[in-house]
């Protein structure tokens, strides 16, 4: 029960001090890619910071709903860090599923979503509803894939899954897992808010989506909202890691393997921040009544590969 | 005095509930009065599956008549007419024989009908009930027809005797039988395309009753077809099963479809009762799949998740009815453009209103999520069932489960943001008024079940299994995991709201605690909206129903047809200063143009033939007469 408490603690530690460093390496990466020096690594630290110790400018046009949201985006977050597998094959909390982990998500959605309206701004409306939409819309490959990965694996437990695939690494090479990783990868686009269905980098209001929700935010609440979009990132990417490259992921708590596992989760992590930082560089922003035509691509793909399971059987 | 009789109706239900859980856990009892009811008499029986939609009820009906104690004197319509339909919802799971079935059926189809001409001077209102009528009347023929069939192949009215003797039927009755009562009770259960009437008569009525009519008339439609399904008509084949899951999806999807495009806070909420039918069909029809296929435990899973959700419905629906009946009260409109800012003015009811609307949404740890959790797991694990077509059916009914869930949420994203947030749009809005405190206890209640369903599935599951396990005739497993964790199928996946509710508690306090303790949440002024430089912030700046709906009008186009309309009217001078301007963006309906509006102009244009028969004068029909007499005559 102890070690459990403290694994829980220093999971949720790993993830929150670690959202805003993979935040930060993935600008540096991409400010570097496209020849500038952009900013340092720690910078999104720094801002953290100086969010909170800034005064919060609240509209009087809001209600209790706005003041509550970030703490309740926050402790999604923090939900999630306990349901995510991160250091150890098993997560803390191991009755955990992919099914509740996508709902956790959508209670975040759902109260920014609210948030956005309740200042009154055509802004807020704007970026509220379109979030809504593409939220929406990603459903439907989420449930496909999670079908996919559940086939193969034979649960939806999240360390079931990861434990299955490890044990079996031919399993985990099967090109039917491979399109459930492109589905779930392009999802990840869309509900973290990155290029091409979201650009995280601009405030220009006739394409943006994520930041015009927050834009009546300021202060501790903008502080905790970005801080909660980091840990989703941070989140999605080890667990797409963790469920399509298994490996090295110590099964019992101790010392020594805890740290372990820190370092296999940054090392894969890293892999992927790259991949990222190429594909957002190489790629433009879709116009937003295009965004559905991908996710329907994504949608195609996770199809595909639950087909591949049946016809394969 | 009505005050009474509803405090009375309040009791009746708490006695109902209590009879219905005494049901579920196994006192059987049958009642028989002969005389009452032609044709065998009115004929009583409980069973856990009786028990349980009679459990059901009698919460609704508690809660809802407490409600309408507070809401009394507001509304003006037959009391007696309240009775009789409570009365009625009552008697229909525990029939045990075709009469006593129907005689209850159509009270409890006259009684609601009456209760939607409410407004008997409205015309739209009026609209409604004729249209209610008439698909009403349409699904009683339907299952008198199918009744009376099977009555007259097994020799019998008395439902026990049907389970034993349809196996022997030949196919082809069965499957006419099982249309008919099917197309029946679909048509009640609000069941995509026999939807129409539901939209129209659930707003029309008082809210408490549209809390009945949503939260529990439509699930005894689900109820009728559980029964044919797994029970009267023995064991179904697979094409039962694939229709009720196909029906299940596209009720689904398309109920929320058009939930998310309807400004009508009441008419929103009544095309949200079409989608919760389709999940709760999706896991009925599941469940017939799985027994066609010799899965008895995952037929039991299914239908457990299908019974969850007819539960959390009935609560949550009737919770933001309650809640939209209260906003209808402070602000005497239903349009939710007119609305906003109503969360400062009645509290109590935003308050309310945002738990139903997390509830039915699916966010954990509330009710709705566990019973869409269960209905995943079920529909996940159809591997097991070794037929790639019937694979194929549920990946589909997978996909629709998940963009319905999808856009649920956006739709009460929009129902409360828009209705309780911002600026009032309206004098109304500005002016209005919490709801009185008996009906705000009468939403508490629902409330409270809905956290409590959300937190207790360990409890609840068990219960569902012991009322599921005769149903679909399989052995309830022996343990659902432990006091805390639910465990489904030897740990295919397990769930314990109870944990996910305490980390997200513990997230909300730690952050919360640690930043006041700092001193960080002190720094806060207050201030206007930033309005982009312009001087004031007025309510016409803020985002509508109509255009929070617009990207899905885009997206789902081919779906909805939107007819964009707009007429500005230019100062003549410059084109580019406009006085007026006006902006319609209806959806149309698929099933009204392309179903509905030509089998009308069919059948108006065959009475139309028909009528040149009615001259008018009296020799014409006496010369009618003798034709048939002398037409008989020669048959005979």
């Amino acid at each position: 029960m102890t070690a459990d408490v403290i694994l829980a603690v220093i999971q949720v530690l790993v993830v929150t001090a670690g959202a805003p460093l993979l935040v930060g390496a993935l600008r540096t990466l991409k400010a570097r890619l496209v020849g500038r020096r952009g900013p340092r690594v720690l910078q999104p630290y720094a801002n953290l910071a100086k969010l909170l110790r800034k005064e919060a400018v609240v509209s009087t046009t809001t209600s209790w709903i706005f003041r509550v949201t970030p703490y309740v985006l926050f402790s999604t977050m923090v939900a999630a860090a306990l349901i995510v597998p991160l250091l150890l094959a098993r997560p803390v909390l191991d009755f955990a599923g992919l099914v509740l982990l996508m709902y956790l998500f959508v209670i975040g959605t759902f109260f920014l979503a609210l948030a956005g309206l309740d200042a009154g701004s055509a802004f807020g409306g704007m970026g509220s509803s379109r979030e809504v939409a593409v939220a929406a819309l990603a459903e439907p490959t989420i449930m496909v894939a999670i079908l996919a990965l559940a086939l193969r694996a034979e649960t939806t437990s999240l360390g079931g899954i990861v434990e299955r695939f490890a044990r079996d690494p031919l399993l985990a090479a099967n090109p039917g897992h491979l399109l459930a990783f492109s589905a779930l990868f392009i999802v990840m686009l869309a509900e973290t808010g990155r290029l091409p269905v979201d650009n995280p980098a601009t405030h220009l209001e006739l394409t943006m989506i994520h930041e015009a929700m927050v834009l009546e935010y300021s202060g501790h609440y903008l502080a905790l909202v970005e801080w909660a979009a980091a840990m989703k990132l941070f989140l999605f990417m080890t667990l797409l890691a963790n469920l399509f490259l298994p490996w090295g992921m110590p099964a019992a708590a101790a010392p020594l393997t805890i740290l372990l596992g820190l370092i296999v989760l940054a090392a894969k992590l890293a892999v992927l921040t790259v991949g990222l930082a190429l594909l957002e560089t190489a790629l433009a922003k879709l116009r937003l009544f295009r965004v559905p035509e991908l996710l329907a691509g994504s949608f195609a793909l996770a199809l595909l590969s639950v087909l591949s399971v049946f016809l394969l059987r | 005095m009505a005050g009474l009789l509803y405090a009375l109706t309040v009791a009746a239900g708490v006695a109902g509930a209590g009879v219905g859980v005494a049901g579920m856990l196994g006192i059987a009892w049958t009642v028989r009065v002969d005389g009452v009811v032609p044709l065998g008499g009115l004929e009583l029986t409980m069973d856990p599956l009786a028990g349980f939609f009679l459990a059901v009820i009698g919460v609704c009906t508690a809660a809802a008549s407490l409600y309408a104690v507070g809401a009394a004197g507001e509304t003006h319509y037959d009391i007696g007419a309240y009775l009789a339909f409570v009365g009625a919802l009552g008697v229909v799971p525990l029939a045990a024989n075709a009469m006593t079935f129907l005689v209850a059926w159509e009270i409890m189809s006259l009684a609601s009908w009456m209760l939607v001409l409410d407004r008997r001077d409205d015309a739209e209102a009026r609209h409604a009930a004729w249209v209610y009528a008439v698909m009403t009347h349409a699904g009683l023929a339907c299952l008198l027809a199918g009744m009376l069939l099977l009555g007259a192949h097994t020799g019998s009215l008395r439902f026990a005797d049907w389970s034993a003797a349809a196996p022997a039927l030949s196919p082809g009755l069965r499957n006419a039988v099982w249309l008919l009562l099917a197309l029946g009770f679909a048509g009640k259960a609000g069941v995509i395309p026999l939807h129409v009437w539901l939209p129209l008569a659930h707003p029309a009525a008082p809210s408490h009753v549209s809390a009945l009519m949503s939260g529990v008339m439509i699930k005894l439609g689900v109820y009728g077809l559980v029964r044919v399904g797994f029970e009267w008509l023995g064991p179904a084949p697979a094409a039962w099963g694939v229709v009720i899951l196909l029906a299940g999806a596209v009720s689904a999807v398309v109920g929320v479809l058009y939930a998310l495009v309807d400004p009508d806070l009441k008419r929103l909420l009544a095309f949200c009762s079409i989608e919760n039918v389709g999940i709760i069909l999706i896991g009925v029809g599941g469940a017939m799949l799985f027994r066609h296929a010799g899965l008895e435990a995952l037929a039991l899973l299914a239908l457990v998740a299908a019974l969850y959700h007819t539960v959390n419905h009935a609560m949550f629906k009737a919770l933001l009815f309650l809640g939209a009946g209260a906003v209808v009260h402070g602000t005497g409109t239903r349009n939710m453009e007119a609305m906003g800012g109503l969360i400062k003015r009645m509290p109590w009811t935003a308050g309310c209103f945002l738990l139903g609307s997390m509830a039915i949404a699916g966010l954990p740890p509330l009710n709705g999520f566990v019973s869409e959790w269960l209905t995943f797991q079920a529909l996940l694990q159809n591997i097991r069932l070794e037929e790639p077509a019937l694979n194929l059916v549920f990946v589909v009914a997978i996909a629709a489960l998940a963009l319905t869930a999808g856009l649920a949420a956006a739709c009460f994203v929009k129902a409360f943001g828009i209705t309780f947030l911002a600026l009032p749009r309206g004098d109304a809005a500005a002016r209005a008024h919490d709801a009185t405190p008996a009906m705000r206890l009468g939403m508490l209640v629902f409330a409270a079940a809905c956290v409590l369903l959300g937190l207790g599935p360990t409890v609840v599951v068990p219960a569902l299994g012991r009322v599921a396990g005769p149903v679909v005739r399989a052995a309830t497993p022996a343990t659902w995991g432990g006091a805390t964790t639910l465990s489904i199928s030897e740990s295919f996946a397990r769930l314990s709201t109870l944990a996910i509710a305490a980390a997200l508690v513990v997230g909300v306090a730690v952050p919360f605690v640690t930043l006041a303790l700092a001193g960080v949440s002190r720094r806060r002024r207050l201030y206007e909206t930033w309005g982009c430089g312009r001087m004031l912030q007025t309510a016409r700046m803020e985002y509508t129903a109509t255009a929070f709906a617009d990207p899905f009008k885009r997206v789902f186009r081919f779906f909805y047809r939107p007819e964009k309309q707009m007429q500005l009217d230019v100062h003549p001078e410059s084109r580019f200063f406009v006085r007026r301007m006006a902006y319609t963006n209806p959806a149309r309906s698929l099933f009204e143009d392309w179903l509905y509006r030509p089998v009308l102009a069919a059948l108006l244009a065959i009475v139309a033939r028909v009528q040149r028969l009615q001259s008018g004068s009296a020799t014409a029909y006496l010369t009618y007469i003798f034709v048939a007499l002398l037409v008989l005559l020669v048959l005979r």
